[in-house]
């Protein structure tokens, strides 16, 4: 069991003052085992924040990141799935599944996580799993209306990862879940 | 008598007259074995004459007495058994007399009356007096405490108090009460005398030795709150002006500090409480080097406890006036003594305002008064260089700030702002981290203008440079923690009501604008998104009900906003403005105000052309162009047009052909939009296209041609994938021969050998290929759609 928490889009300090306080009391040291971060945090506050929660911590490029040195995307290998990081405002149009699809086979990952439009998805098509973790402190977006805060903790084990979304509704937390299962790889051709 | 010396020396003497001591006990003890009462006593005194020594400090003197004490009790025992077997008391007391020395008399004297006093064959009161004034033979102030603290002991369980067997006539407690307080007058009398014995060289030492004594006199104090027939009256009356006056008119500074804190541990709060002005009086009239602060800290402490204990209380303290006279009181022992230094009279507002705060938290009046007081304290002089004396006004002025968790508290406060006015720079703006600090933790919206403004005022030290600061010295490090500390706290500048919101966004710009341009990128962003939250509530509410009255309109908020934004370029901080300006640009088209959406994004594009020049950040800023340009429909056909040639054109003009590439593909997404009545330009989209593949195939031709995820060959498959969309989306344009050939081209580039193909590249393709596959065989729609395709 690897507990990967995927979050991103806090806009932190630009368009919100910090994380819910009933995130912050469920994002406790030690549990996680890695963390994905989609991009925008903004501050290096954040960066050691989220640090402090995993030292595994892997962050992409927002467009209002202080720190411009974050990689454009990343990809790495969790157990038997690749997993594939991008923030999202280079896929064009912003938040088109397809489009989206088509990143996910250029970096050749099952799982993409990316964020950008603050709307929580999960997504599963014929090349994997499409996740955005939404915005964790429910900041203002263009794209979408109504953001309620959101992140993703996703449970790998062996072929199968279990998608967790916690969501911050009218001051309660609401969890919800999907399963995906991955197919065996298949033969590369000859 | 030679005075004390050395401490070896003093070891000696206390072995030797331990020895002298237990020597004569022994022979005591074989007098009272053999029943001889005259040589009993004669071995007694000789016993008690090792007491008489004045070499010893109080400390070994103690160690001697203890065991005479012990030896005193035995004898105690065997006189009150002579009195049983018919011995008369009377004639015991009597005898005793003729003990040579007076200080071993008067110890025998104090043993015996204990017994005539148990024996009840007279009064205990008459007793009590008889011995007290006998007492007054000795006036060596060591010897003197001992012996007077010896007969406070054996007397303590016998007092004529009410209830008491001793009792005798009626208020013979009366006498009790004169007794002990003779008795604590006198002591302390010697003791005071304490203070002048010696050369002045030894006044350390004299002063730890009395030190060492203190509680001999403070017992005293116990004794009299022992009593029972002391009532509130009488303490009122009596008790307590008598001890006040002693205190008072000793004029001795450790004498006064020490019983002042010994009546206000010793008495219950209920007597301070009734007694305050009483008790209060004295104040001033203690010796200025007394710590007064000290004293009315530990009363006022003990009071906040008291009015804590039960609802019934509280009433207590506002009828008596509590607040009023400490507060006056306060008042007058700083005016007695001008010399004091500042940070002793903020320390006793402080005190003084922790006592309010705990006991009269409703009052806010009472509060506003001490800091008031503080003011008037503070007014004259310069501002406080002495960094105790500000730790002090820190810790004055965070009280009601952690207190009342509701900053609109501490805003009402009329003389809080003109405390921290006497702060320096610095310290100002640690107390304004205090503030914000307090309003983020507690999660406080500030809800008006008003508020904000009175706010801002008390924080100004962080939002703009203050007269005479000179910033280099500030870290880069703090001042972002600052900054971003003030951008949070911009989000909580919140009403629900539209008009007020906009009056307070209207307040924090005109702040924020005079912040100076390290600020403004800091406090710009925080205010641009929470008018963009409101423009976004009206827009949803309009839709529900039309105000045709309703001042606050998006329209005005953009023009804000656009001023706001313009300010950036003071800084200069183009990449955020825009960024700010795509925002509203969104917006505002959300909105339906083509012309304001069409104003941000010619803004958004003159920022590009002019001042974006790094080239990576182009692309980014690009691509966010197209995104935004992407999703808006508020267009008509000629300024969509114009925009969206803008928009390729700049894409084609990028530094490097991959992206260029892109980007331009990019573009062919603003021809094509998914909802109902947008556009779908599939002539436009294919132009682009082809477009970027001129670009990848020139990208192609270049010499010292990139490899990998910049190569040609990713850019095709990248193409691929861009006709596969639209050819799914139904672009008639976009036909399976067309994909086939472009499918033929990769092949043929990916084989060529010169230079051999990228692994990232293969595995996009064949991910690509899969797709393709999978979609044939879907069956349906798409599995037709895809039957052509030949792979």
């Amino acid at each position: 069991m690897v507990l990967v928490l995927a979050l991103g889009d806090l806009h932190i300090p630009h368009r919100a003052p910090d994380l819910p306080a009933k995130f912050m009391s469920m994002l406790v040291p030690g549990k996680i085992h890695h963390i994905l971060c989609t991009g925008n945090l903004c501050i290096k506050e954040i960066y050691d924040y989220l640090k402090g929660l995993c030292p595994d911590l892997h962050v992409t490029r927002g467009e209002y990141d202080e720190d411009v040195h974050y990689p454009e995307t990343k990809t790495l290998t969790i157990g038997q799935f690749k997993l594939g990081l991008c923030h999202g405002h280079q896929v064009i149009p912003w938040g088109d599944l397809d489009s989206l699809a088509m990143l996910q086979r250029q970096l050749d990952v099952d799982i993409l996580v990316t964020g950008h439009t603050h709307q929580f998805k999960a997504y599963k098509h014929e090349g994997g799993v499409v996740i955005n973790p939404g915005s964790a402190t429910g900041a203002f977006s263009s794209i979408t209306y109504d953001v309620n805060p959101s992140f993703v903790l996703m449970d790998i084990d062996g072929l199968r990862v279990v998608v967790y979304v916690y969501e911050l509704v009218d001051g309660e937390v609401k969890v919800d879940k999907i399963d995906f299962k991955k197919t065996a790889a298949p033969q590369p051709a000859p | 008598m030679l005075p004390a010396a050395g401490g070896e020396d003093e070891e000696k003497w206390l072995a030797e007259g331990i020895a002298g001591l237990q020597q004569n006990a022994f022979y005591m003890h074989r007098s009272l074995d053999s029943n001889n009462l005259r040589d009993a006593l004669k071995y007694s005194a000789q016993m008690l004459s090792e007491l008489r020594t004045s070499r010893l400090s109080p400390h070994k003197y103690y160690e001697l007495y203890m065991r005479a004490f012990d030896e005193l009790r035995k004898l105690e025992m065997f006189f009150k058994e002579e009195t049983m077997k018919g011995c008369s008391v009377i004639d015991l007391y009597e005898l005793v007399q003729h003990a040579g020395n007076i200080l071993p008399r008067l110890y025998l004297l104090c043993t015996v009356g204990s017994v005539y006093i148990k024996s009840k064959e007279a009064p205990a009161k008459d007793i009590l007096k008889d011995l007290v004034e006998m007492c007054r033979g000795i006036q060596h102030p060591v010897r003197g405490l001992f012996l007077r603290s010896y007969l406070s002991q054996i007397s303590k369980d016998k007092l004529p108090d009410i209830g008491s067997e001793y009792e005798g006539d009626s208020d013979s407690f009366i006498d009790a009460v004169e007794f002990v307080l003779q008795n604590f007058t006198e002591m302390n009398k010697l003791w005071v005398r304490m203070q002048h014995q010696g050369p002045a060289r030894e006044k350390e030492k004299r002063e730890k030795e009395r030190s060492e004594l203190r509680d001999l006199v403070g017992k005293n104090l116990h004794v009299l709150s022992q009593i029972d027939g002391i009532d509130l009256d009488m303490y009122k009356d009596t008790v307590l002006p008598r001890v006040l006056e002693q205190v008072v008119n000793c004029k001795d500074e450790i004498a006064q500090h020490y019983l002042m804190d010994c009546i206000i541990q010793v008495f219950p709060d209920e007597y301070h409480l009734q007694t305050l002005e009483i008790l209060l009086g004295a104040c001033p009239q203690l010796q200025p080097t007394v710590d007064i602060m000290i004293v009315l800290s530990q009363l006022m402490d003990r009071l906040s406890i008291y009015a804590a204990s039960s609802a019934e209380i509280l009433p207590e303290f506002l009828q008596v006036e509590a607040f009023a006279k400490l507060s006056n009181a306060i008042g007058k022992v700083i005016d007695f003594q001008p010399e004091m230094p500042i940070v002793s009279a903020i320390s006793l507002y402080v005190s003084l305002l922790t006592f309010t705060l705990r006991v009269h938290p409703d009052r806010l009046d009472f509060v506003d008064q001490v800091l008031g007081a503080c003011v008037k304290k503070l007014s004259g002089r310069p501002k406080i260089e002495d960094n105790k004396a500000t730790k002090q006004i820190v810790a004055l002025l965070s009280a009601p700030v952690e207190k009342y968790k509701d900053i609109d508290t501490a805003l009402k406060l009329s003389n809080f702002p003109r405390v921290m006015d006497h702060l320096d720079n610095a310290t100002k703006k640690v107390m304004a981290v205090v503030i914000i600090q307090s309003i983020m933790k507690n999660i406080t919206y500030i809800s008006t203008s008003d508020k904000v403004e009175a706010l801002f005022v008390l924080i100004q030290g962080l939002m703009k440079d203050m007269d005479g600061t000179q910033d280099e010295e500030l870290d880069e490090e703090d001042f972002k923690e600052e900054q971003n500390s003030v951008a949070r706290l911009i989000h909580m500048l919140y009403n629900d009501d539209p008009e007020q919101m906009l009056e307070i966004i209207r307040t924090v710009r005109d702040h924020i604008l005079i912040g100076g341009p390290k600020r403004l990128a800091f406090t710009v962003p925080p205010l641009i998104f929470s008018a963009l939250k409101l423009v976004r509530r009206l827009q949803v509410h309009e839709a529900d009900e039309i105000d045709e009255d309703a001042t606050t309109t998006p329209k005005k908020i953009f023009q804000i906003l656009s001023q706001t934004i313009e300010a950036l370029s003071s800084v200069p901080s183009s990449e955020l403005a825009l960024r700010l300006y795509l925002q509203c640009a969104e917006t505002a088209n959300d909105c339906d105000l083509e012309p304001v959406a069409y104003e941000f994004l010619t803004r958004a594009f003159i920022l590009y052309e002019e001042e974006v020049a790094d080239s990576k950040a182009q692309v980014t800023a690009i691509h966010l162009i197209i995104g935004t340009l992407q999703r808006m429909n508020a267009f008509g056909v000629e300024n969509r047009d114009t925009l969206t040639h803008k928009a390729t054109g700049y894409s084609a003009k990028l530094l490097k052909k991959p992206d260029q590439c892109r980007a331009v593909y990019a573009c062919s997404h603003l021809f094509w939009v998914e909802n109902q009545d947008g556009i779908k330009d599939g002539e436009r989209v294919l132009l682009c296209l082809k477009r970027a593949l001129r670009i990848a195939n020139a990208a192609q031709q270049m010499v010292n041609v990139t490899r990998g995820s910049s190569g040609p060959a990713t850019l095709y498959v990248e193409i691929l994938n861009k006709y596969l969309y639209y050819f799914e989306k139904g672009n008639p344009q976009i036909t399976s021969s067309a994909i086939e050939g472009l499918i033929e081209l990769i092949m043929t580039e990916m084989q060529s050998d010169n230079p051999p193909s990228d692994p990232s590249t293969d595995a996009f393709l064949s991910s690509t290929m899969r797709y393709i596959q999978f979609q044939k065989q879907k069956g349906g729609v798409m599995g037709e759609k895809y039957q052509p395709i030949k792979v």
